[in-house]
């Protein structure tokens, strides 16, 4: 009893003097200080703003064989909209291909000659609209745009008399519940922290071990009856600590330039974060126990990072994934990040409500870091 | 495995030692694949002694070492180091031994102090303990100013004393160095000798690989590997009577002209 007493309290001890080796190691890498605080300020600052799903400035080359007065309005509805750039007017098809082929224009415009009579005499006209469709979405987000502003021109041209006469029409009026201004940011920012807590909760710690392989230290600690789980800890709270001031500043900053606050309680998102940042920093000793360079392991943590960063739904939904991606998302602890983040920033979701996610990361937390341990070898 | 009676009494019983011996071998052997690195070697260490662990490059010497502080799994053969075995009680033997490798592996980013200060405590030590023996540490290397500045800055005879004085601040039973005095000018590895000096003194066992033959004088005993094998064994004087030869360069050539181990 008195011995395992003393055991314990021997391996504290133990702990206490590897952190303040760590804690040194750390403050005096004055890049990794800098990295500290510029990755959150800078990414928070810049990336809402220039990574949107929004498609602003599309080219657009109107092909207008009619002169209209209506052709010339429905054009400067269009342009006005602020999606649209007006490129150029073409005199022929042919010429407004020619501009998409140079890049030019994304989407031609035509309209055909006779518009305005065939509106007037027949109620109707046809109009064509081309896209150039390499960027999918700009294209298809694009067209729709482009097809909402032609349906609202038709509406208010349609005259008084037949408006009248079609009594039943729905009026669909959207409420967007949350995000009531689909705020692009509201959506992106706690992202952007999440992309954040994982790489100052990952990238360090995989690098960190194999450091120590290549400069010989390693050596030193492995001839010393140092527990293993003991040298993994050391290693894990200062990156774990780490990750959460990060997460701090990127909260503060969200504030600061978003006005952006979490509709639901801080304390659900650094319950969950804990178990994250113990998760990453569990992937990235682990990598480190298998790497022999520094370079391995950066390649080998950039390879997974990108494959749990675009299967996160962060940028794209994974509801709109096929089904072998969707179930590989399951065992993507970023998933469930990006998932809580939005849950409690947007919806304001409590404690029960994100506990799946939390019970799957503290899983993947256990697994990595047993792991780690396991894989990490005093004796070759 | 047959013999875990013998481990579980030897475990239990802290001085441990039945046979008096330090370092104790019984064809100890590592192969890796078809190269046998180590090939059946038996010798033992008494305490207090300065072993020389002698060979030419790639005869093994670093390789049986880091079999004995439990870096490296031997494939067969028996060993204990302080008392313990070297399969199954590789914490024990580690709680009991100093290390200095042959390629520098102190912290280069921590100073002499900070570095001084993490072993002690990974090796247990307190606070206060650290402190006094910190001071006599600094004291002996004589270091001035240089105490407060990283290691990288260190010039590299002073980094190799400091390793040194790393390796036995724990007071360890045994200090194992690994070419000490590797690329140190004459007067510096004069000096350096006279630190092991010193730690034998205090009862540490020593036990250490080197290429230069002058220092194979100031060994007890010296024990010459050619291709893994231990070829000859005994003290400096008569080592030179049996190879009847000058001095110990004169014994160490006509071993190593016997290896047929080539490195390219």
């Amino acid at each position: 009893m008195n011995e395992n007493k003393r055991k314990i309290r021997s391996q504290w001890s133990t702990l206490k003097f590897l952190l303040q080796k760590e804690f040194l190691q750390i403050f005096r890498d004055k890049t990794i200080l800098k990295m500290i605080i510029a990755l959150p300020v800078v990414q928070l600052l810049i990336l809402p703003w220039a990574a949107t799903f929004e498609q602003r400035n599309i080219s657009l080359s109107v092909v207008d064989n009619d002169h209209s007065t209506f052709s010339r309005k429905l054009t400067e509805k269009i342009t006005s909209s602020g999606y649209f750039r007006l490129a150029d007017y073409s005199v022929s098809y042919s010429q407004a291909l020619t501009a998409v082929e140079r890049n030019d224009a994304d989407l031609i415009l035509e309209i055909p000659y006779r518009f305005e009579d065939d509106l007037i005499r027949e109620q109707s006209a046809g109009i064509m609209i081309s896209v150039n469709a390499v960027n999918g979405q700009k294209a298809g987000l694009g067209s729709a745009y482009l097809s909402q502003i032609i349906n609202d021109f038709n509406q208010e041209i349609i005259p008084p008399d037949v408006q009248s006469g079609r009594q039943n029409r729905i009026n669909v009026v959207p409420y967007y519940r949350y995000n009531t201004q689909m705020n692009y940011r509201n959506y992106m920012v706690p992202g952007i922290l999440v992309m954040l807590v994982t790489l100052i909760g990952g990238v360090p710690a995989a690098l960190n071990i194999v450091k120590e392989k290549e400069t010989g230290t390693i050596e030193q600690i492995n001839v010393t009856p140092i527990p293993k789980a003991i040298f993994i800890l050391g290693k894990l709270i200062p990156f774990w600590m780490m990750g959460l001031l990060i997460l701090t500043i990127g909260l503060i900053v969200a504030f600061i330039v978003y006005g952006l606050v979490p509709a639901g309680r801080l304390f659900n998102i650094y319950i969950f974060a804990f178990f994250y940042l113990l998760t990453f920093s569990g992937i990235g000793l682990l990598i480190s126990t298998y790497s022999e360079t520094q370079q391995q392991a950066m390649f080998v943590a950039f390879f997974f990072l990108i494959i749990f960063f675009l299967l996160s739904g962060l940028f794209t939904p994974i509801s709109s994934m096929p089904h072998y991606a969707q179930a590989i998302t399951r065992f993507n602890p970023v998933r469930y990040f990006v998932e809580v983040m939005r849950l409690v920033f947007m919806k304001g979701s409590g404690f029960s409500d994100i506990m799946p996610q939390l019970l799957h990361v503290i899983g993947f937390a256990v697994f990595f870091n047993g792991w780690a341990v396991w894989n990490y070898k005093k004796t070759s | 495995m047959k013999s875990s009676d013998n481990h579980i009494t030897s475990s239990s019983d802290s001085t441990g030692n039945p046979s008096g011996f330090m370092i104790e071998t019984g064809n100890l052997t590592k192969k890796f694949g078809d190269f046998t690195a180590v090939d059946h070697i038996s010798f033992q260490v008494s305490k207090g002694e300065i072993f020389g662990f002698l060979g030419a490059n790639g005869a093994g010497k670093t390789t049986a070492m880091r079999m004995l502080c439990g870096l490296l799994s031997p494939t067969s053969g028996k060993g204990r180091v302080a008392g313990f075995d070297i399969y199954k009680e590789q914490d024990n033997i580690k709680r009991n031994i100093g290390y200095m490798s042959q390629r520098f592996s102190l912290y280069e980013d921590l100073t002499v102090k900070e570095n001084m200060r993490l072993f002690g405590g990974i090796y247990g030590m307190d606070n206060k303990d650290i402190k006094t023996k910190t001071a006599d540490s600094l004291q002996e290397l004589g270091l001035g100013s240089e105490q407060n500045l990283l290691v990288k800055y260190l010039p590299s005879g002073i980094k190799q004393k400091v390793a040194f004085a790393v390796s036995v601040f724990h007071s360890p039973k045994i200090v194992f160095l690994d070419e000490p005095t590797g690329g140190v000018d004459p007067i510096a590895r004069r000096k350096f000798w006279e630190m092991i000096y010193r730690a034998s003194e205090q009862g540490i066992t020593i036990f250490v690989t080197t290429h230069y033959m002058d220092e194979a004088e100031y060994c007890n005993r010296v024990s010459m590997m050619v291709d893994g094998r231990i070829d000859a064994l005994d003290s400096p004087v008569n080592l030179r009577t049996q190879f009847n030869a000058r001095n110990m360069d004169e014994v160490f050539r006509s071993l190593a002209r016997k290896a047929k181990r080539i490195f390219p």
